[in-house]
């Protein structure tokens, strides 16, 4: 079922964007420690679980990226268990919130990546609704190229910088 | 140039150079550099600024001018500082084609005035007189570059920039955080003002027309809002903080409206906000990202960049609204769009197998030239004679920013400590 609904928002984000979705050897998904590491904004509060009383709890930050190709909002399918975990903890916490800061790599201008970024997070929030998370729940930002994670100017860093930070409020 | 005439170069700027935040070297020149001797001007010890030594170093700096050195002025005795001491037969000997004398009067309460001549060598005759004031200390920099925008314009036919400034935005490590700052310097790096720190980016700095604030973009909060601020003063307004995006704003030229980018109402559309009543009116309604605008100096058009047909692309429409037309098709992609102040050209960030590179649209052809390297520059402004164009580029050591004259012969580089980025050159003072 929700492998379903996962692929209808996909598709619609799909349509939504033209450009592109090759996926290329883009090795995110197992990304190594030091990529996987959030910023410190996010760290703090992604680590602090709200005093909700349910045991489902907020996802663990390695549970919490979701990763892009370049110039693209469309989700991928290892970003899946991403979402299904928010999904899971945010729907078992109707009064528990996130936000989803977009993010994207160095390439391209930052007006643009600015909301680049911002459309990533609107993927994303339409995922999660998709499983049953309410839009009160959510709170979209963008970042666009301003908080990179990895500082390199090549693949390695930029794959690591084009992501989705779910960070529980 | 030859490489002995650079090297000769950046030494001279070093020299004249106090308090430079910016290292500014010409990176390589296409054009002959034309021959010309600064003669200390005849003005006291200790005074605030060497005047002569300010403009050789922005007639040098320009590219289009090689500075003698001093050292290589030593046959003369006394060196001319008025017309009946020119000897024209020496100075041709020495390879010169131009000769620029002086004198700066101190005047009471800090301010100077500065009356300099300006020769033809081989003409042998004078062929301007350059007066410039300054009113206090601090004003004496300004003063000298005025003298060298003088003698720049007789001689090449373009207003010069050496008295104008530029806005950028550094971000460096500060007690392991990165600090982003927004400084306004005088076009040869001197003189740099902070007009805002923050641990949160800062981006899109944008002068009004008269140059007196700036609209810039910060994250303080966590999320981005407009900020205006007078830099004279320090006085600044938080003129929006919707939810979402609030970025990329650009000045209408009476200066009496922003254009900017909005996302509240689902996506980044491009919004005209009247600055007195804040009143607002949608421009664009489109799926796509509509961003990064700037405005036509006659007012009527704004340019900006649209991904409604897949990639992104610049778009013109009317400031009133209508419908925009497509004006890129070259290239994989085309950002961040900018009109030069004369109008006739617009900057923009081309994306192709080179990478990102900076290109000129002539407005009334379409046709585009590119007139950087890549693969990872951006963020172009047009310096107020519409001549030069500086841009960020990514240079070994981090970001950096270079300039290219818009026949493309003359190039800067232009570093810092730091990351230095997001250029926007001021425009000319207004009296």
């Amino acid at each position: 079922m929700l492998n379903n609904k996962w692929f209808a928002c996909a598709t619609l984000a799909l349509a939504a964007v033209a450009t592109g979705c090759s996926s290329t050897g883009d090795k995110n998904a197992n990304g190594t420690a030091e990529a996987v590491k959030p910023t410190t904004t996010s760290q703090g509060s992604a680590a602090a679980a709200p005093s909700g009383k349910t045991s489902v709890t907020t996802p663990a930050a390695t549970q919490s990226i979701v990763y892009f190709d370049f110039d693209s909002s469309d989700l991928k399918p290892e970003s899946k268990d991403v979402v299904a975990a928010w999904a899971k903890y945010l729907t078992a916490n109707p009064t528990a919130k996130a936000q989803l800061q977009g993010n994207t790599d160095e390439r391209g201008t930052r007006e643009y990546n600015l909301a680049l970024g911002e459309r990533r997070s609107a993927a994303v929030s339409s995922a999660l609704q998709s499983a049953g998370v309410a839009a009160s729940q959510l709170e979209l930002t963008s970042n666009g190229e301003e908080k990179p994670v990895a500082l390199g100017h090549d693949e390695a860093s930029w794959s690591q910088n084009r992501r989705v930070e779910i960070v529980g409020q | 140039m030859t490489k002995f005439s650079s090297i000769l170069l950046v030494l001279l700027l070093i020299a004249g150079s106090a308090r430079a935040e910016l290292e500014i070297s010409v990176s390589g020149g296409t054009i002959r550099a034309q021959p010309i001797a600064v003669v200390p001007f005849r003005q006291g010890p200790s005074e605030p600024a060497d005047v002569a030594a300010i403009v050789a170093a922005d007639l040098s700096r320009s590219g289009q001018f090689l500075s003698l050195a001093r050292s290589d002025m030593k046959g003369f005795d006394p060196l001319p500082t008025s017309e009946a001491q020119v000897d024209y037969r020496t100075w041709r000997a020495l390879g010169q084609e131009a000769l620029v004398i002086g004198n700066v009067q101190a005047l009471p309460g800090g301010g100077a005035k500065t009356v300099a001549e300006l020769y033809d060598v081989f003409r042998t005759q004078k062929i301007l007189t350059v007066e410039a004031t300054a009113t206090r200390p601090t004003e004496w920099r300004s003063m000298a570059h005025k003298v060298a925008d003088q003698i720049y314009e007789k001689l090449t036919g373009t207003r010069g920039v050496f008295d104008t400034r530029i806005a950028y935005i550094t971000s460096t490590q500060a007690s392991g955080r990165r600090q982003f700052k927004l400084i306004w310097a005088d076009a040869d790096g001197e003189n740099p003002r902070e007009i805002a720190r923050s641990f949160e980016p800062l981006l899109s700095p944008s002068w009004s027309p008269d140059g007196k604030r700036i609209a810039y973009v910060t994250f303080e909060g966590g999320r981005s809002k407009i900020i205006i601020q007078t830099p004279a003063t320090g006085d600044y307004v938080t003129f929006l903080g919707e939810k979402g995006i609030n970025s990329a704003p650009a000045w209408t030229p009476d200066g009496t409206r922003l254009v900017v980018t909005l996302s509240f109402q689902k996506n980044s559309d491009l919004y005209v906000i009247d600055l007195a009543t804040r009143s607002r009116r949608r421009l664009t309604d489109s799926f796509a990202i509509d961003t990064a605008p700037t405005v036509s100096p006659d007012g009527r058009t704004v340019a900006f960049l649209s991904d409604r047909s897949g990639s992104a692309q610049v778009y013109t429409m009317s400031i009133d609204g209508g419908e925009a037309r497509r004006l890129t098709f070259e290239g994989r992609r085309n950002e961040q769009p900018r009109f030069s102040p004369d109008g006739k050209t617009l900057a923009l960030v081309n994306y192709d197998t080179s990478g990102y590179r900076i290109g000129l649209v002539d407005v009334a052809t379409g046709v585009m030239r590119l007139v950087s390297s890549g693969p990872l520059d951006e963020g172009p402004s047009f310096a107020p004679n519409s001549a030069v164009v500086i841009y960020t580029r990514q240079g070994t050591a981090g970001a950096e920013l270079a300039t290219v004259s818009t026949d493309g012969s003359v190039r800067q580089r232009l570093r810092h400590t730091g990351d230095v980025r997001e250029p926007a050159w001021a425009p000319y003072a207004k009296p």
